[in-house]
């Protein structure tokens, strides 16, 4: 079913397209929820602090790393830079959906690209994150602060995670010539989810990260 | 509205505006690359906000408001709500409204220890 025809619903929208709001608006919700949780009890903990143990102490905590001070438990300039990156393939995205539609078949299959690598580069800092969190002691068991926090910012990385697959997919599609300018709906969609993952990741920059208590 | 248009024989008037707009309403590459510019911006600037010695309350409200407009513009041009039928707009927001009484009722109850 070409785009043109489907437009002809009792709607005079998509069904796709509806769905796609639809889901994205629940999905508001459940992250809503994530950070609720996050906020309420992030300055809770289970266990007693110790001096010197990052895991047992209320979060954030100032630290030292190969000799470098951060101020709070997170690593500021690193997470900018992981915030930037996927801010700017908000913009490789709509550059792939603007190429489509002007039937630009190499502007799409080079901005897709561009836009899956980007979310494999904030994957990759996601997981260095981690890691570090977990070198210092930190896990998802470890104080109510490490749950709230990971199952957030983890349930965005696998949001994520999604997005790049969809991506790649269609990149295949496209190097394949089975993705026209007929066929920009499937790129629409796939921007649609994509720049819900990054505006949740705005708010969760600013209310996690930026502001600390 | 024609009777062939209540029947779904003939798109209507509105059904084509908004087939138009989908089309050819949506902005181009340099609009798309200038709105990026400015998020990239409104980054550095919440970045550097937030090293400078702030009273907390003067933070919060200065790093919302720009997390609120960053959110707008990737919501108004990038997911073209701004371009596309309302009802997509409604359906966002309404979502985004559920989220915040959500958000505001479980906090304040918690908070005020009612469990």
């Amino acid at each position: 079913m070409s785009h043109a025809d489907a437009l002809h619903t009792s709607t005079g929208l998509d069904n796709r397209k509806l769905l796609m709001w639809l889901f994205l608006a629940s999905e508001c919700l459940f992250f809503g929820s994530l950070i609720g949780a996050y906020l309420l009890y992030r300055g809770d903990h289970e266990v007693p602090c110790v001096a010197g143990e990052l895991s047992a102490c209320v979060f954030p905590t100032d630290r030292t790393i190969n000799g470098v001070e951060y101020q709070g438990l997170f690593d500021i300039p690193f997470t900018s830079v992981s915030a930037f990156v996927l801010l700017m393939s908000s913009v490789t995205m709509v550059l792939a959906l603007a190429a489509i539609q002007r039937g630009n078949q190499r502007g799409l299959l080079v901005w897709l690209f561009a836009t899956a690598f980007l979310g494999i580069v904030f994957l990759s800092g996601q997981a260095f994150e981690f890691t570090e969190f977990n070198e210092h002691g930190l896990s998802l068991s470890t104080n109510l602060f490490g749950t709230t926090f990971f199952v957030l910012t983890g349930f965005h990385g696998a949001h994520v995670t999604v997005g790049v697959l969809i991506l790649l997919s269609l990149w295949v599609m496209a190097a394949r010539g089975r993705l026209t300018q007929e066929k920009s709906l499937n790129v629409e969609l796939a921007g649609l989810y994509w720049h819900f993952v990054d505006i949740v990741w705005i708010a969760i920059f600013t209310l996690i990260y930026l502001i600390q208590p | 509205m024609t009777l062939a248009e209540y029947r779904g024989l003939k798109p209507s008037r509105d059904q084509e505006e908004r087939k138009e707009a989908h089309e050819g309403g949506h902005p181009g590459p340099a609009e798309y690359a200038m709105i990026g510019a400015i998020l990239a911006v409104i980054t550095a600037v919440e970045v550097a906000v937030f090293y400078l010695d702030l009273a907390q309350v003067t933070l919060v409200v200065i790093l919302v408001v720009l997390s609120a407009i960053k959110f707008t513009l990737v919501a108004l041009w990038f997911m073209h709500l701004k371009f596309d039928a309302r009802l997509f707009s409604w359906m966002f927001v309404g979502g985004l409204t559920l989220a915040s009484i959500l958000f505001v009722v479980v906090l304040s109850t918690l908070k005020a220890g009612l469990w």
